[in-house]
Protein backbone atom coordinates (compact mmCIF):
# COMPACT_ATOMS: atom_id res chain seq x y z
CA UNK A 1 0.00 0.00 0.00
CA UNK A 2 1.20 3.39 -0.58
CA UNK A 3 0.49 5.86 2.22
CA UNK A 4 1.00 9.67 0.60
CA UNK A 5 1.19 12.62 2.47
CA UNK A 6 0.53 15.97 -0.12
CA UNK A 7 1.91 19.31 0.80
CA UNK A 8 -1.05 21.54 -0.16
CA UNK A 9 0.42 24.88 -2.08
CA UNK A 10 -1.83 27.96 -1.13
CA UNK A 11 -2.06 31.94 -1.28
CA UNK A 12 -3.34 32.31 1.98
CA UNK A 13 -6.85 32.16 1.05
CA UNK A 14 -7.60 29.67 -1.82
CA UNK A 15 -5.61 26.16 -2.56
CA UNK A 16 -3.67 26.46 -5.93
CA UNK A 17 -4.06 24.39 -8.27
CA UNK A 18 -1.29 22.33 -8.13
CA UNK A 19 -2.62 20.76 -5.00
CA UNK A 20 -5.08 19.21 -6.80
CA UNK A 21 -2.65 18.03 -9.89
CA UNK A 22 -0.73 16.34 -7.04
CA UNK A 23 -3.56 14.19 -5.58
CA UNK A 24 -4.18 13.20 -9.25
CA UNK A 25 -0.60 12.09 -9.58
CA UNK A 26 -0.53 10.40 -5.97
CA UNK A 27 -3.76 8.61 -6.93
CA UNK A 28 -1.87 6.57 -9.60
CA UNK A 29 0.55 4.80 -6.83
CA UNK A 30 -0.56 1.60 -6.25
CA UNK A 31 -3.37 1.16 -3.85
CA UNK A 32 -2.72 4.96 -2.54
CA UNK A 33 -4.24 6.07 0.37
CA UNK A 34 -4.15 10.19 0.23
CA UNK A 35 -3.73 12.77 3.26
CA UNK A 36 -3.29 16.61 2.29
CA UNK A 37 -1.41 18.84 4.47
CA UNK A 38 -2.16 22.25 4.84
CA UNK A 39 -0.13 24.74 6.90
CA UNK A 40 -1.56 28.11 6.85
CA UNK A 41 -2.83 30.89 8.91
CA UNK A 42 -6.35 31.09 9.41
CA UNK A 43 -6.76 27.87 7.11
CA UNK A 44 -10.23 26.44 7.75
CA UNK A 45 -11.78 26.85 4.38
CA UNK A 46 -8.53 25.76 2.58
CA UNK A 47 -8.46 22.61 4.51
CA UNK A 48 -12.48 22.22 3.78
CA UNK A 49 -11.41 22.60 0.12
CA UNK A 50 -8.68 20.29 -0.13
CA UNK A 51 -11.43 17.98 1.81
CA UNK A 52 -13.81 18.06 -1.10
CA UNK A 53 -10.76 16.73 -3.54
CA UNK A 54 -11.91 13.32 -4.72
CA UNK A 55 -9.13 10.33 -3.57
CA UNK A 56 -8.15 12.38 -0.65
CA UNK A 57 -8.57 9.98 3.03
CA UNK A 58 -7.67 12.71 5.46
CA UNK A 59 -6.74 16.44 5.65
CA UNK A 60 -4.70 17.25 8.46
CA UNK A 61 -4.14 21.55 9.16
CA UNK A 62 -1.16 22.76 11.27
CA UNK A 63 -2.09 26.36 11.71
CA UNK A 64 -0.39 29.20 12.92
CA UNK A 65 1.14 32.96 12.25
CA UNK A 66 4.51 31.31 12.05
CA UNK A 67 3.02 29.94 8.45
CA UNK A 68 1.36 32.92 7.27
CA UNK A 69 4.32 32.98 4.65
CA UNK A 70 5.62 30.15 2.96
CA UNK A 71 9.02 30.11 4.35
CA UNK A 72 10.53 26.68 3.49
CA UNK A 73 13.08 26.67 6.56
CA UNK A 74 9.77 26.98 8.64
CA UNK A 75 7.72 24.64 6.73
CA UNK A 76 9.91 22.06 6.66
CA UNK A 77 10.94 20.47 10.19
CA UNK A 78 7.14 20.85 10.38
CA UNK A 79 6.23 18.69 7.36
CA UNK A 80 9.05 16.47 8.24
CA UNK A 81 7.64 15.98 11.37
CA UNK A 82 4.40 14.98 9.84
CA UNK A 83 5.83 12.45 7.43
CA UNK A 84 5.89 10.13 9.69
CA UNK A 85 3.98 6.73 9.19
CA UNK A 86 3.89 7.92 5.38
CA UNK A 87 5.62 5.78 2.07
CA UNK A 88 5.57 8.67 0.08
CA UNK A 89 5.63 12.93 0.45
CA UNK A 90 4.70 14.81 -2.75
CA UNK A 91 4.48 18.54 -3.32
CA UNK A 92 3.88 20.39 -6.99
CA UNK A 93 6.76 21.58 -8.86
CA UNK A 94 6.20 24.98 -8.62
CA UNK A 95 8.20 27.25 -7.45
CA UNK A 96 6.72 26.84 -3.83
CA UNK A 97 7.10 23.01 -3.77
CA UNK A 98 10.57 23.63 -5.82
CA UNK A 99 12.07 25.45 -2.49
CA UNK A 100 10.31 23.48 -0.14
CA UNK A 101 10.88 19.80 -0.44
CA UNK A 102 14.81 19.16 -1.46
CA UNK A 103 14.49 20.78 2.09
CA UNK A 104 12.53 18.17 3.36
CA UNK A 105 14.11 15.71 1.79
CA UNK A 106 17.55 16.55 3.36
CA UNK A 107 15.53 16.59 6.68
CA UNK A 108 14.16 12.78 6.14
CA UNK A 109 17.42 11.82 4.98
CA UNK A 110 16.57 10.79 1.10
CA UNK A 111 17.11 12.18 -2.05
CA UNK A 112 14.16 14.24 -4.31
CA UNK A 113 12.37 12.98 -7.39
CA UNK A 114 12.12 16.17 -9.32
CA UNK A 115 9.07 16.86 -11.84
CA UNK A 116 7.61 13.51 -12.07
CA UNK A 117 5.49 13.18 -15.23
CA UNK A 118 4.28 9.76 -14.97
CA UNK A 119 4.36 6.66 -12.28
CA UNK A 120 5.40 3.60 -13.37
CA UNK A 121 4.99 1.55 -9.87
CA UNK A 122 5.14 2.85 -6.10
CA UNK A 123 8.53 3.35 -6.28
CA UNK A 124 9.44 4.00 -10.04
CA UNK A 125 8.93 6.90 -11.51
CA UNK A 126 9.57 9.12 -14.86
CA UNK A 127 11.22 12.60 -14.97
CA UNK A 128 12.45 14.81 -18.01
CA UNK A 129 16.09 15.66 -17.78
CA UNK A 130 18.48 18.22 -19.84
CA UNK A 131 15.80 20.89 -20.29
CA UNK A 132 13.50 17.62 -21.25
CA UNK A 133 15.42 16.47 -23.75
CA UNK A 134 15.57 13.38 -22.56
CA UNK A 135 13.29 11.22 -20.17
CA UNK A 136 14.69 9.31 -16.87
CA UNK A 137 13.46 6.10 -15.73
CA UNK A 138 14.47 6.46 -11.96
CA UNK A 139 13.63 3.56 -8.96
CA UNK A 140 13.60 5.11 -5.52
CA UNK A 141 15.33 3.14 -2.65
CA UNK A 142 12.11 1.09 -1.47
CA UNK A 143 13.35 0.94 2.29
CA UNK A 144 12.74 4.67 2.35
CA UNK A 145 10.39 7.33 1.82
CA UNK A 146 9.94 8.66 -1.04
CA UNK A 147 9.83 12.54 -1.05
CA UNK A 148 9.19 14.45 -4.94
CA UNK A 149 7.78 17.25 -6.71
CA UNK A 150 4.99 16.61 -9.37
CA UNK A 151 4.99 18.50 -13.16
CA UNK A 152 1.62 19.79 -12.82
CA UNK A 153 1.45 20.30 -16.23
CA UNK A 154 1.33 16.16 -16.49
CA UNK A 155 -1.49 15.87 -14.42
CA UNK A 156 -5.44 17.64 -14.65
CA UNK A 157 -6.43 17.49 -11.40
CA UNK A 158 -8.95 15.52 -9.61
CA UNK A 159 -12.73 16.11 -9.20
CA UNK A 160 -14.78 17.11 -5.81
CA UNK A 161 -17.05 16.49 -4.19
CA UNK A 162 -15.57 14.21 -1.15
CA UNK A 163 -16.21 15.19 2.02
CA UNK A 164 -12.88 13.86 4.19
CA UNK A 165 -12.01 14.24 7.52
CA UNK A 166 -10.00 17.56 8.88
CA UNK A 167 -7.70 17.10 11.48
CA UNK A 168 -6.15 19.76 13.11
CA UNK A 169 -2.98 19.34 14.28
CA UNK A 170 -0.49 20.79 17.23
CA UNK A 171 2.80 19.73 16.09
CA UNK A 172 6.01 20.05 18.71
CA UNK A 173 9.26 21.06 16.69
CA UNK A 174 11.30 23.72 16.68
CA UNK A 175 11.29 26.19 14.31
CA UNK A 176 13.64 28.92 13.05
CA UNK A 177 13.27 32.59 13.12
CA UNK A 178 16.85 33.40 10.44
CA UNK A 179 14.44 33.76 7.76
CA UNK A 180 11.49 36.81 7.36
CA UNK A 181 9.44 37.63 4.85
CA UNK A 182 9.95 41.09 3.64
CA UNK A 183 7.02 41.82 0.77
CA UNK A 184 5.28 39.91 -2.33
CA UNK A 185 5.46 42.00 -5.51
CA UNK A 186 3.26 40.49 -7.65
CA UNK A 187 1.33 42.62 -10.80
CA UNK A 188 -2.40 41.71 -10.28
CA UNK A 189 -4.01 41.02 -13.56
CA UNK A 190 -7.67 40.43 -15.03
CA UNK A 191 -6.40 37.64 -17.29
CA UNK A 192 -6.36 34.22 -16.87
CA UNK A 193 -3.68 32.55 -14.71
CA UNK A 194 -0.77 31.35 -17.22
CA UNK A 195 -0.14 28.20 -15.24
CA UNK A 196 -4.07 27.35 -16.08
CA UNK A 197 -4.93 28.94 -18.82
CA UNK A 198 -6.52 26.93 -21.64
CA UNK A 199 -5.42 29.11 -24.23
CA UNK A 200 -1.83 31.05 -24.29
CA UNK A 201 -0.63 34.04 -26.56
CA UNK A 202 3.13 34.64 -25.72
CA UNK A 203 5.38 37.09 -27.31
CA UNK A 204 9.50 36.93 -27.76
CA UNK A 205 12.29 39.24 -28.12
CA UNK A 206 11.07 40.62 -31.75
CA UNK A 207 8.08 42.93 -29.83
CA UNK A 208 10.75 45.34 -29.17
CA UNK A 209 9.50 46.93 -26.39
CA UNK A 210 6.97 46.88 -23.56
CA UNK A 211 5.20 49.52 -25.60
CA UNK A 212 4.64 46.72 -28.91
CA UNK A 213 3.85 43.94 -26.51
CA UNK A 214 0.63 45.56 -26.03
CA UNK A 215 -0.19 43.77 -29.62
CA UNK A 216 0.48 40.57 -27.82
CA UNK A 217 -1.89 41.90 -24.81
CA UNK A 218 -4.82 42.44 -26.82
CA UNK A 219 -4.97 39.43 -29.15
CA UNK A 220 -4.88 37.21 -25.72
CA UNK A 221 -7.71 39.54 -24.22
CA UNK A 222 -9.80 38.67 -27.50
CA UNK A 223 -9.24 35.14 -27.67
CA UNK A 224 -9.43 34.78 -24.10
CA UNK A 225 -6.28 34.15 -23.22
CA UNK A 226 -3.21 34.09 -20.69
CA UNK A 227 -0.10 36.17 -21.54
CA UNK A 228 3.72 34.58 -21.75
CA UNK A 229 6.82 35.55 -22.89
CA UNK A 230 10.25 34.09 -23.66
CA UNK A 231 13.37 34.66 -21.58
CA UNK A 232 14.70 37.52 -23.78
CA UNK A 233 11.26 39.93 -23.42
CA UNK A 234 11.58 39.16 -19.91
CA UNK A 235 15.33 39.82 -19.86
CA UNK A 236 14.74 43.31 -22.08
CA UNK A 237 11.87 44.15 -19.25
CA UNK A 238 8.63 43.96 -21.78
CA UNK A 239 7.20 42.10 -19.13
CA UNK A 240 7.90 40.95 -15.49
CA UNK A 241 9.53 37.41 -14.62
CA UNK A 242 6.19 35.59 -13.59
CA UNK A 243 5.44 35.69 -17.54
CA UNK A 244 8.43 33.37 -18.09
CA UNK A 245 7.71 30.45 -19.79
CA UNK A 246 10.61 27.57 -20.32
CA UNK A 247 13.00 25.50 -18.62
CA UNK A 248 13.39 27.91 -15.83
CA UNK A 249 10.16 30.17 -16.34
CA UNK A 250 7.10 28.14 -16.32
CA UNK A 251 6.13 24.43 -17.97
CA UNK A 252 2.49 25.18 -19.20
CA UNK A 253 -0.28 22.48 -21.24
CA UNK A 254 -2.85 24.97 -22.92
CA UNK A 255 -4.78 23.94 -24.91
CA UNK A 256 -3.44 26.56 -27.77
CA UNK A 257 -0.43 28.25 -27.53
CA UNK A 258 0.37 31.20 -29.86
CA UNK A 259 4.06 31.53 -29.94
CA UNK A 260 4.88 35.61 -31.67
CA UNK A 261 8.32 36.46 -32.58
CA UNK A 262 10.09 33.86 -30.87
CA UNK A 263 12.79 31.70 -31.91
CA UNK A 264 12.00 28.45 -30.20
CA UNK A 265 15.37 27.63 -28.22
CA UNK A 266 14.82 24.56 -26.33
CA UNK A 267 14.64 26.10 -22.75
CA UNK A 268 11.88 27.66 -24.55
CA UNK A 269 10.18 24.64 -26.02
CA UNK A 270 10.88 22.62 -22.73
CA UNK A 271 7.71 24.80 -21.24
CA UNK A 272 5.14 24.44 -24.09
CA UNK A 273 5.54 20.40 -25.07
CA UNK A 274 2.52 19.83 -23.64
CA UNK A 275 0.47 22.36 -25.01
CA UNK A 276 -2.41 20.85 -27.34
CA UNK A 277 -1.98 23.39 -30.53
CA UNK A 278 1.28 25.43 -31.04
CA UNK A 279 0.85 27.74 -33.28
CA UNK A 280 3.78 30.09 -34.40
CA UNK A 281 4.12 33.24 -36.05
CA UNK A 282 7.84 33.86 -37.36
CA UNK A 283 9.60 36.15 -39.99
CA UNK A 284 12.51 33.28 -40.28
CA UNK A 285 11.10 30.13 -41.54
CA UNK A 286 13.82 28.58 -40.66
CA UNK A 287 13.02 29.48 -36.55
CA UNK A 288 13.24 26.33 -34.42
CA UNK A 289 9.38 26.96 -33.13
CA UNK A 290 8.77 25.60 -36.58
CA UNK A 291 9.68 22.07 -35.84
CA UNK A 292 7.24 21.70 -33.38
CA UNK A 293 4.18 24.11 -34.33
CA UNK A 294 1.23 22.36 -35.26
CA UNK A 295 0.32 25.76 -37.62
CA UNK A 296 3.34 27.66 -38.61
CA UNK A 297 2.48 31.33 -40.53
CA UNK A 298 6.29 33.04 -41.87
CA UNK A 299 6.17 36.90 -41.90
CA UNK A 300 6.43 39.75 -40.35
CA UNK A 301 4.55 40.10 -36.81
CA UNK A 302 3.93 43.74 -37.20
CA UNK A 303 1.74 42.99 -40.25
CA UNK A 304 0.35 39.70 -38.73
CA UNK A 305 -0.77 40.43 -35.92
CA UNK A 306 -3.02 43.71 -36.25
CA UNK A 307 -4.54 41.83 -39.28
CA UNK A 308 -5.37 38.45 -37.14
CA UNK A 309 -6.48 40.59 -34.22
CA UNK A 310 -9.23 43.08 -37.05
CA UNK A 311 -10.30 39.54 -38.54
CA UNK A 312 -11.43 38.08 -35.14
CA UNK A 313 -12.84 40.98 -34.02
CA UNK A 314 -15.13 40.94 -36.93
CA UNK B 1 32.71 38.85 5.71
CA UNK B 2 35.62 37.00 5.18
CA UNK B 3 34.42 33.71 2.33
CA UNK B 4 31.83 33.09 0.34
CA UNK B 5 32.19 29.27 -1.35
CA UNK B 6 30.51 28.74 -5.14
CA UNK B 7 29.25 25.77 -6.53
CA UNK B 8 30.77 25.15 -10.41
CA UNK B 9 29.25 21.82 -12.19
CA UNK B 10 30.82 20.32 -15.35
CA UNK B 11 27.93 20.01 -17.68
CA UNK B 12 27.19 19.96 -20.95
CA UNK B 13 26.90 23.01 -22.79
CA UNK B 14 24.05 24.70 -22.57
CA UNK B 15 23.72 25.23 -26.65
CA UNK B 16 24.50 21.46 -27.04
CA UNK B 17 21.21 19.59 -28.65
CA UNK B 18 21.24 16.42 -26.10
CA UNK B 19 20.63 13.31 -27.54
CA UNK B 20 19.66 10.01 -26.20
CA UNK B 21 21.99 6.67 -27.13
CA UNK B 22 20.32 4.29 -28.99
CA UNK B 23 20.65 1.75 -26.55
CA UNK B 24 18.72 4.21 -24.14
CA UNK B 25 22.33 3.50 -21.50
CA UNK B 26 22.12 7.51 -21.22
CA UNK B 27 22.70 10.70 -23.26
CA UNK B 28 25.70 10.75 -25.79
CA UNK B 29 28.27 12.89 -23.96
CA UNK B 30 31.16 11.66 -26.07
CA UNK B 31 32.76 14.13 -27.48
CA UNK B 32 30.48 17.00 -26.56
CA UNK B 33 31.10 20.55 -25.21
CA UNK B 34 31.03 20.48 -21.74
CA UNK B 35 31.22 23.86 -19.50
CA UNK B 36 30.58 25.65 -16.27
CA UNK B 37 26.88 25.10 -15.51
CA UNK B 38 24.97 28.55 -16.42
CA UNK B 39 23.53 29.25 -12.99
CA UNK B 40 26.91 28.63 -11.40
CA UNK B 41 28.75 31.35 -13.85
CA UNK B 42 26.07 33.82 -12.11
CA UNK B 43 25.99 32.53 -8.83
CA UNK B 44 30.19 33.26 -9.16
CA UNK B 45 29.90 36.60 -10.89
CA UNK B 46 27.59 37.13 -7.92
CA UNK B 47 30.34 36.20 -5.30
CA UNK B 48 33.03 38.03 -7.40
CA UNK B 49 31.01 41.31 -7.25
CA UNK B 50 30.12 41.37 -3.61
CA UNK B 51 34.26 41.17 -3.11
CA UNK B 52 34.52 44.17 -5.60
CA UNK B 53 32.23 46.08 -3.42
CA UNK B 54 34.61 45.13 -0.42
CA UNK B 55 32.09 43.21 0.99
CA UNK B 56 33.77 39.94 1.38
CA UNK B 57 37.84 38.78 1.07
CA UNK B 58 38.17 35.46 -0.62
CA UNK B 59 35.97 33.20 -3.33
CA UNK B 60 36.35 29.56 -3.23
CA UNK B 61 34.85 27.66 -6.14
CA UNK B 62 34.30 23.96 -5.47
CA UNK B 63 33.37 21.32 -7.94
CA UNK B 64 32.58 17.39 -7.32
CA UNK B 65 33.01 15.89 -10.82
CA UNK B 66 35.96 13.78 -12.16
CA UNK B 67 39.38 15.27 -13.38
CA UNK B 68 38.24 17.15 -16.05
CA UNK B 69 36.46 19.30 -13.99
CA UNK B 70 39.66 20.98 -12.68
CA UNK B 71 38.71 22.83 -16.80
CA UNK B 72 35.66 24.60 -15.15
CA UNK B 73 37.28 25.13 -12.12
CA UNK B 74 40.51 27.17 -14.30
CA UNK B 75 37.86 29.10 -16.03
CA UNK B 76 36.57 30.12 -12.61
CA UNK B 77 39.79 30.78 -11.35
CA UNK B 78 40.08 33.38 -14.46
CA UNK B 79 36.42 34.54 -14.06
CA UNK B 80 38.30 36.28 -10.65
CA UNK B 81 38.31 33.45 -7.83
CA UNK B 82 40.67 32.89 -5.79
CA UNK B 83 41.55 29.20 -5.24
CA UNK B 84 39.29 26.40 -6.22
CA UNK B 85 38.58 22.91 -4.67
CA UNK B 86 37.92 19.74 -6.69
CA UNK B 87 36.22 16.74 -4.96
CA UNK B 88 37.06 14.00 -7.07
CA UNK B 89 34.82 11.30 -8.05
CA UNK B 90 34.55 9.52 -11.33
CA UNK B 91 30.75 8.68 -10.58
CA UNK B 92 27.50 10.50 -11.17
CA UNK B 93 26.75 12.44 -7.93
CA UNK B 94 23.53 12.70 -6.40
CA UNK B 95 22.21 16.38 -5.08
CA UNK B 96 21.99 14.66 -1.68
CA UNK B 97 25.84 13.65 -1.87
CA UNK B 98 26.76 16.88 -3.34
CA UNK B 99 25.00 18.72 -0.83
CA UNK B 100 26.87 16.42 2.12
CA UNK B 101 30.02 17.54 0.33
CA UNK B 102 29.79 20.88 1.05
CA UNK B 103 28.74 20.95 4.59
CA UNK B 104 32.05 18.65 5.25
CA UNK B 105 33.53 21.80 3.55
CA UNK B 106 31.10 23.99 5.33
CA UNK B 107 32.68 22.63 8.22
CA UNK B 108 36.47 22.88 6.68
CA UNK B 109 36.20 26.66 5.34
CA UNK B 110 33.28 27.84 7.34
CA UNK B 111 31.88 30.71 5.23
CA UNK B 112 29.67 32.82 5.65
CA UNK B 113 27.70 32.57 2.49
CA UNK B 114 27.58 29.27 -0.15
CA UNK B 115 26.24 30.28 -3.17
CA UNK B 116 24.80 28.06 -5.84
CA UNK B 117 23.59 27.56 -8.98
CA UNK B 118 19.17 26.58 -8.83
CA UNK B 119 19.65 24.02 -10.97
CA UNK B 120 22.18 21.91 -12.51
CA UNK B 121 21.00 21.84 -16.29
CA UNK B 122 21.95 18.05 -16.84
CA UNK B 123 19.74 16.53 -14.41
CA UNK B 124 17.32 19.35 -13.54
CA UNK B 125 17.03 18.52 -10.40
CA UNK B 126 16.96 21.82 -8.52
CA UNK B 127 17.89 20.62 -4.60
CA UNK B 128 21.40 20.75 -3.71
CA UNK B 129 21.44 24.62 -2.17
CA UNK B 130 18.00 23.61 -0.63
CA UNK B 131 19.62 20.40 0.75
CA UNK B 132 22.46 22.09 2.07
CA UNK B 133 20.71 24.89 3.73
CA UNK B 134 18.02 21.72 5.11
CA UNK B 135 21.22 19.75 6.40
CA UNK B 136 23.10 22.76 8.20
CA UNK B 137 20.18 24.52 9.47
CA UNK B 138 20.92 27.51 8.19
CA UNK B 139 18.34 30.10 5.79
CA UNK B 140 18.15 29.27 2.03
CA UNK B 141 17.03 31.58 -0.48
CA UNK B 142 16.51 30.13 -3.73
CA UNK B 143 16.00 31.59 -7.24
CA UNK B 144 17.53 35.04 -6.27
CA UNK B 145 16.97 37.56 -8.56
CA UNK B 146 18.71 40.50 -6.00
CA UNK B 147 20.58 40.08 -3.08
CA UNK B 148 21.64 43.10 -0.43
CA UNK B 149 23.88 42.64 1.93
CA UNK B 150 23.58 44.57 5.18
CA UNK B 151 26.48 43.08 7.82
CA UNK B 152 25.44 39.83 9.36
CA UNK B 153 22.18 39.94 7.63
CA UNK B 154 20.81 39.75 3.67
CA UNK B 155 17.87 40.38 1.93
CA UNK B 156 17.14 38.61 -1.11
CA UNK B 157 14.88 39.09 -3.70
CA UNK B 158 13.63 35.81 -5.54
CA UNK B 159 11.56 35.06 -8.64
CA UNK B 160 9.18 32.89 -7.92
CA UNK B 161 5.63 31.91 -9.61
CA UNK B 162 3.57 34.82 -8.82
CA UNK B 163 6.06 37.54 -9.01
CA UNK B 164 9.12 38.90 -6.89
CA UNK B 165 9.72 37.72 -3.45
CA UNK B 166 11.74 39.36 -1.24
CA UNK B 167 12.65 37.82 2.29
CA UNK B 168 15.64 38.29 4.67
CA UNK B 169 17.59 35.83 5.99
CA UNK B 170 20.93 35.38 8.62
CA UNK B 171 24.09 34.97 7.76
CA UNK B 172 26.01 32.42 6.98
CA UNK B 173 23.15 30.97 4.52
CA UNK B 174 23.03 29.45 1.09
CA UNK B 175 21.96 31.49 -1.84
CA UNK B 176 20.65 29.91 -5.11
CA UNK B 177 20.85 31.87 -8.60
CA UNK B 178 18.07 32.34 -11.09
CA UNK B 179 19.05 33.76 -14.77
CA UNK B 180 18.17 37.51 -13.79
CA UNK B 181 20.21 38.21 -10.67
CA UNK B 182 23.75 39.23 -13.51
CA UNK B 183 25.16 38.53 -16.57
CA UNK B 184 28.52 37.26 -16.45
CA UNK B 185 31.78 38.70 -17.31
CA UNK B 186 33.94 37.30 -20.15
CA UNK B 187 37.53 35.74 -19.21
CA UNK B 188 40.21 37.92 -20.59
CA UNK B 189 43.44 36.14 -22.12
CA UNK B 190 45.88 37.60 -19.02
CA UNK B 191 43.13 35.96 -16.16
CA UNK B 192 43.46 32.70 -18.05
CA UNK B 193 47.48 33.12 -17.90
CA UNK B 194 47.11 34.04 -14.21
CA UNK B 195 44.37 31.45 -13.25
CA UNK B 196 47.19 29.04 -14.24
CA UNK B 197 49.24 30.30 -11.04
CA UNK B 198 46.42 30.04 -8.56
CA UNK B 199 45.75 27.19 -5.87
CA UNK B 200 43.44 24.55 -6.95
CA UNK B 201 43.31 21.54 -4.47
CA UNK B 202 42.20 18.07 -5.02
CA UNK B 203 40.45 15.87 -2.46
CA UNK B 204 39.19 12.36 -2.85
CA UNK B 205 35.87 12.00 -2.43
CA UNK B 206 36.84 8.94 -0.80
CA UNK B 207 38.44 10.96 1.82
CA UNK B 208 35.38 13.30 2.90
CA UNK B 209 33.61 12.21 5.35
CA UNK B 210 30.49 11.51 3.58
CA UNK B 211 28.03 8.89 3.80
CA UNK B 212 26.84 7.92 0.52
CA UNK B 213 22.69 6.25 0.53
CA UNK B 214 19.90 6.56 -0.83
CA UNK B 215 20.97 7.52 -4.75
CA UNK B 216 18.29 6.81 -7.48
CA UNK B 217 18.66 4.05 -9.50
CA UNK B 218 18.82 5.13 -13.12
CA UNK B 219 16.90 2.72 -14.86
CA UNK B 220 16.26 3.58 -18.75
CA UNK B 221 16.55 6.61 -21.03
CA UNK B 222 14.55 7.49 -23.62
CA UNK B 223 14.38 10.35 -26.14
CA UNK B 224 10.93 12.17 -25.60
CA UNK B 225 7.99 11.75 -27.57
CA UNK B 226 7.69 13.99 -30.93
CA UNK B 227 5.40 16.00 -31.81
CA UNK B 228 3.34 15.46 -35.23
CA UNK B 229 4.87 17.67 -38.08
CA UNK B 230 2.01 20.59 -37.98
CA UNK B 231 1.27 22.71 -41.27
CA UNK B 232 2.21 25.30 -42.63
CA UNK B 233 -0.10 28.60 -43.82
CA UNK B 234 0.37 31.21 -46.13
CA UNK B 235 -2.00 34.62 -44.45
CA UNK B 236 -3.96 35.54 -41.92
CA UNK B 237 -6.92 33.67 -43.74
CA UNK B 238 -5.27 30.43 -43.84
CA UNK B 239 -3.96 30.62 -40.31
CA UNK B 240 -8.04 31.37 -39.08
CA UNK B 241 -9.13 28.29 -41.17
CA UNK B 242 -6.65 26.35 -39.73
CA UNK B 243 -7.73 27.54 -36.26
CA UNK B 244 -11.40 26.62 -37.09
CA UNK B 245 -10.34 23.65 -38.16
CA UNK B 246 -9.12 22.19 -34.97
CA UNK B 247 -12.18 23.55 -33.44
CA UNK B 248 -10.01 26.77 -31.64
CA UNK B 249 -12.23 29.43 -33.15
C1 LIG C 1 20.12 27.98 -18.50
C2 LIG C 1 19.20 28.68 -19.44
C3 LIG C 1 17.85 28.69 -19.16
C4 LIG C 1 16.96 29.32 -20.02
N1 LIG C 1 15.63 29.30 -19.72
C5 LIG C 1 14.75 29.86 -20.58
C6 LIG C 1 13.34 29.83 -20.33
O1 LIG C 1 12.87 29.32 -19.31
N2 LIG C 1 12.51 30.38 -21.25
C7 LIG C 1 12.97 30.97 -22.39
O2 LIG C 1 12.16 31.45 -23.18
N3 LIG C 1 14.29 31.04 -22.63
C8 LIG C 1 15.19 30.51 -21.76
N4 LIG C 1 16.52 30.60 -22.03
C9 LIG C 1 16.97 31.45 -23.14
C10 LIG C 1 16.86 30.79 -24.51
O3 LIG C 1 18.04 30.05 -24.76
C11 LIG C 1 16.70 31.87 -25.62
O4 LIG C 1 17.76 32.76 -25.54
C12 LIG C 1 15.39 32.66 -25.53
O5 LIG C 1 14.29 31.78 -25.41
C13 LIG C 1 15.24 33.51 -26.77
O6 LIG C 1 14.07 34.30 -26.70
P1 LIG C 1 13.34 34.78 -28.05
O7 LIG C 1 12.90 33.59 -28.81
O8 LIG C 1 12.30 35.77 -27.64
O9 LIG C 1 14.48 35.61 -28.77
P2 LIG C 1 15.31 35.27 -30.10
O10 LIG C 1 15.95 33.96 -30.00
O11 LIG C 1 16.13 36.46 -30.35
O12 LIG C 1 14.19 35.14 -31.21
C14 LIG C 1 13.44 36.19 -31.71
C15 LIG C 1 12.67 35.63 -32.89
O13 LIG C 1 11.81 36.63 -33.39
C16 LIG C 1 11.82 36.56 -34.82
N5 LIG C 1 11.47 37.88 -35.30
C17 LIG C 1 12.21 39.02 -35.26
N6 LIG C 1 11.51 40.05 -35.76
C18 LIG C 1 10.30 39.57 -36.14
C19 LIG C 1 9.16 40.14 -36.72
N7 LIG C 1 9.09 41.44 -37.00
N8 LIG C 1 8.09 39.35 -36.98
C20 LIG C 1 8.14 38.01 -36.69
N9 LIG C 1 9.21 37.41 -36.12
C21 LIG C 1 10.28 38.19 -35.85
C22 LIG C 1 13.21 36.12 -35.19
O14 LIG C 1 13.18 35.47 -36.45
C23 LIG C 1 13.55 35.18 -34.06
O15 LIG C 1 13.22 33.84 -34.37
C24 LIG C 1 17.43 29.97 -21.17
C25 LIG C 1 18.80 29.98 -21.44
C26 LIG C 1 19.68 29.34 -20.59
C27 LIG C 1 21.13 29.35 -20.89
N1 LIG D 1 28.85 18.06 -8.73
C1 LIG D 1 28.70 19.35 -8.39
N2 LIG D 1 29.78 20.18 -8.34
C2 LIG D 1 29.65 21.47 -8.02
N3 LIG D 1 28.48 22.05 -7.71
C3 LIG D 1 27.37 21.28 -7.75
C4 LIG D 1 27.42 19.90 -8.09
N4 LIG D 1 26.16 19.40 -8.05
C5 LIG D 1 25.36 20.45 -7.71
N5 LIG D 1 26.08 21.57 -7.53
C6 LIG D 1 25.56 22.92 -7.19
O1 LIG D 1 24.19 22.81 -6.86
C7 LIG D 1 23.39 23.52 -7.81
C8 LIG D 1 22.07 22.80 -8.01
O2 LIG D 1 22.28 21.53 -8.56
P1 LIG D 1 21.13 20.43 -8.71
O3 LIG D 1 20.49 20.29 -7.37
O4 LIG D 1 21.83 19.18 -9.15
O5 LIG D 1 20.17 20.94 -9.75
C9 LIG D 1 24.25 23.63 -9.04
O6 LIG D 1 23.86 24.74 -9.83
C10 LIG D 1 25.64 23.80 -8.42
O7 LIG D 1 25.84 25.13 -7.99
Amino acid sequence: MSKVLIVAEHDGAALNPSTAKCVACAAELPDAEIDVAVLSHNGEAMAAEAASFDAVAKVIRVDGDYNEHALAAVLAPQIAALAEGYSHVFGPSTTFGKDLMPRVAALLGVNQISDIMAVEGGHRFKRPIYAGNAILTVDAPPEHVVVATVRTASYRGVGTGNAADVETRDLDVELPDHTRFVELRSGSSDRPDLQTAARVVSGGRALGSAENFELIYKLADTLGAGVGASRAAVDAGYVPNDMQVGQTGKIIAPELYVAIGISGAIQHLTGIKDAGTIVAINKDEEAPIFEVADIGLVGDLFAIVPELQKALES
Amino acid sequence: MNKILVGLKRVVDYNVRVRVRSDGSGVETEGVKMSINPFDEIALEEALRIKERGEAQEIVVVSIGPPEAQQQLRTGLAMGADRAILVETTEPIDPLTAARVFLELVNREQPELVLLGKQAIDDDNNQTGQMLAGLWGRPQATFASEIALDGAKAVVTREVDVGLESIEIDLPAVITSDLRLNEPRYVKLPDIMKAKKKPLDSIPLAELAVTRSGALTHVAYEAPAQREKGIRVDDVAGLIAAMKDKGLL
